[in-house]
């Protein structure tokens, strides 16, 4: 991150509350393009929220109160008239829970292009072996595409929903804790395909540990209650933190 | 289990050396024991009127059934022949009823599952359905006989008895329509959200067919109803005696139920297994579409992955 990258998403003030409760008080905010951008904190500090804003999924919920901008290349994605669906093509998301659709190994990750209208079998079938690869996942299931998915394993499951992500080529991946069910070993095969995917899309991920964001991160930033307390590039975060809280979280004195 | 307690009862005694614990614990237990054995009467009582009913109708009705019975036209004042057209026009009806009620009430409750925010405008959608369903049946007849059969000039028809059989159908279809769709998970939704699909696509593609065996359960639940019941087709479809299929919908027809109740009560002088046989006819129509209905929800379940 020496030379400045591109801003890929940038938050600008964002207030959210829901039923009256601030759950975000003013976050500014940017992700860098082709790097893992880490946001992390205690549960309740409006993580989530953050990230589903970004791809505009708390549009359906009512009882909300939004102010604020979220950017992508320098778009609003709130302006009126902005297309929220071809929005969610370019910024995929991962859920906590590995959450397959029902159906086939080839059905699901099939799912966002066939949505928008993909038909040729030899293209889906291409875009079904590129996004496995790239979740780390074709070798264990290229002999059994056709099985109901809820038949992989939790980690697998997982990886299969990033492959699910990855098929629409997004130029975001947010990811909300995807590996909190995960053994080490599928967590470490999830953080390797970060590794590989960050050099095509920007990765924006709420890790499930402190040391799983030291681990990965680029840059990351540390939200507590609503607030933004502080970010920086590389980790600096974890090993000179300027704002105490900051310090006291990742040093494990709360949280 | 029941020399287990006895033996029981004597160690509890035993260290407290008092005996009223001890008759308190027997007695409680032998409370409880009545108590099953009442429930259990309470649960046997449901059985028994469905069985006396069945085998009532089966043992005076059996004779009745044989392939004439079941495939000729009713001949000397419905004392002889068969049942054809009174057969033909409850499937008629059903289907007609099926017809209307299926896309107006699984359409419905699409809307209110999937996109109706809650305002007054659906509680009060929620109230009518609610209401409707109260409805008693002869009041269904009324109003189709006013609405169906006159106003619209339908006249007494497979029509006219089909939509108000349709609109004594819909709450049912509508509401365990409506509790399917709600019991999707709200997470396949927002996948398929994310991924760049409308809210549309992911009522089709995953909603829909995830709610289907509970969407048939409740159509063939609201179906069976409509097929047995007499008093809406009463004035808006049902012919005392018509020997002949009909020819269109706007036909009048003969109708099981309507036809068991003319040949039980208006005419002197039927054979008993006439009777019998022809309740027996509507017995098994309704059942084995209860067991279709059974089939088709297993089948379905059997092939959902959450």
């Amino acid at each position: 991150m020496v030379s400045g990258p591109a801003v890929k998403i940038r938050f600008e003030d964002v207030r959210y509350a829901y039923g009256g409760v601030e759950v975000l008080k003013g976050v500014t905010f940017e992700a860098p393009d082709r790097a893992v951008t880490v946001l992390f904190g205690p549960a309740g500090g409006g993580k989530t929220t953050l990230m589903r804003l970004a791809n505009r999924l708390n549009d359906l919920v009512d009882g909300t109160r939004f102010s604020g901008h979220v950017l992508l290349d320098g778009e609003d994605v709130y302006a009126p008239g902005a297309d929220v669906q071809r929005l969610r093509r370019r910024v995929g998301m991962v859920f906590a829970l590995p959450l397959p659709l029902p159906g086939t190994i080839r059905e699901n990750v099939t799912a966002g292009p066939r949505l928008a209208g993909q038909r040729d079998r030899s293209r889906l079938d291409a875009i079904l072996e590129r996004s496995l690869e790239r979740a780390a996942l074709w070798a264990e299931v290229k002999d059994r595409l056709d099985d109901p998915a809820a038949r992989l394993s939790g980690g697998q499951q997982q990886r299969l929903c990033v492959a699910r992500s990855l098929a629409m080529e997004p130029e975001v991946l947010l990811l909300d804790e995807p590996t909190s069910g995960l053994d080490p070993i599928s967590t470490a095969k999830v953080e390797d395909s970060l590794a590989s995917l960050k050099t095509e899309c920007a990765i924006v991920i709420v890790p499930h540990s402190v040391q799983q964001a030291a681990r990965i991160a680029d840059r990351s930033a540390f939200l507590l209650m609503g607030e933004l307390v502080e970010w920086s590039d590389g980790k600096d975060l974890f090993t000179a933190p300027k704002d105490k809280r900051t310090e006291e979280y990742v040093t494990g004195r709360f949280g | 289990m029941a020399a287990r307690s006895r033996d029981g009862s004597t160690i509890a005694r035993a260290p407290g050396g008092s005996s009223p614990r001890g008759s308190t614990s027997r007695s409680r237990a032998l409370g409880q024991r009545l108590g099953f054995v009442l429930l259990g009467l309470a649960s046997l009582v449901v059985v028994v009127p469905i069985l006396l009913v069945v085998i009532t109708i089966v043992a005076k009705g059996e004779a009745a059934i044989d392939w004439e019975f079941l495939s000729a036209m009713p001949r000397s004042g419905m004392k002889e022949g068969g049942i054809l057209p009174a057969i033909v026009g409850t499937l008629l009806l059903t289907l007609g009823t099926a017809l209307a009620a299926v896309p107006i009430g699984v359409g419905g409750a699409i809307y209110l599952s999937e996109y109706a925010r809650d305002n007054a405008l659906t509680r009060s959608i929620r109230l009518a359905i609610v209401n409707l369903a109260g409805i008693p049946s002869i009041v269904y007849g009324l109003f189709g006989l006013g609405m169906f059969v006159l106003f619209l000039r339908f006249g007494t028809s497979i029509l006219a008895g089909s939509l108000t059989l349709a609109i004594m159908t819909l709450p049912i279809v509508i509401s365990t329509a409506e509790e399917a769709l709600r019991a999707v998970p709200t997470e396949f939704r927002t996948v398929v959200l994310s991924l760049g699909g409308s809210r549309w696509q992911a009522v089709k593609t995953v909603v829909l067919p995830q709610a289907m065996p509970g969407i048939i359960t409740g159509v063939i639940l609201g179906l069976l109803r409509a097929a047995g019941e007499t008093a809406p087709i009463l004035f808006t479809a049902a012919a005392f005696y018509l020997p002949r299929l009909p020819h269109s919908p706007f036909d009048q027809t003969m109708a099981l139920p309507y036809h068991l109740y003319v040949i039980s009560t208006q005419v002197p002088g039927m054979p008993e297994s006439v009777k019998f046989g022809t309740a027996l006819v509507l017995l098994a129509l309704v059942l084995s579409m209860n067991v279709a209905a059974t089939v088709i929800r297993r089948r379905f379940r059997r092939k959902r992955t959450w």
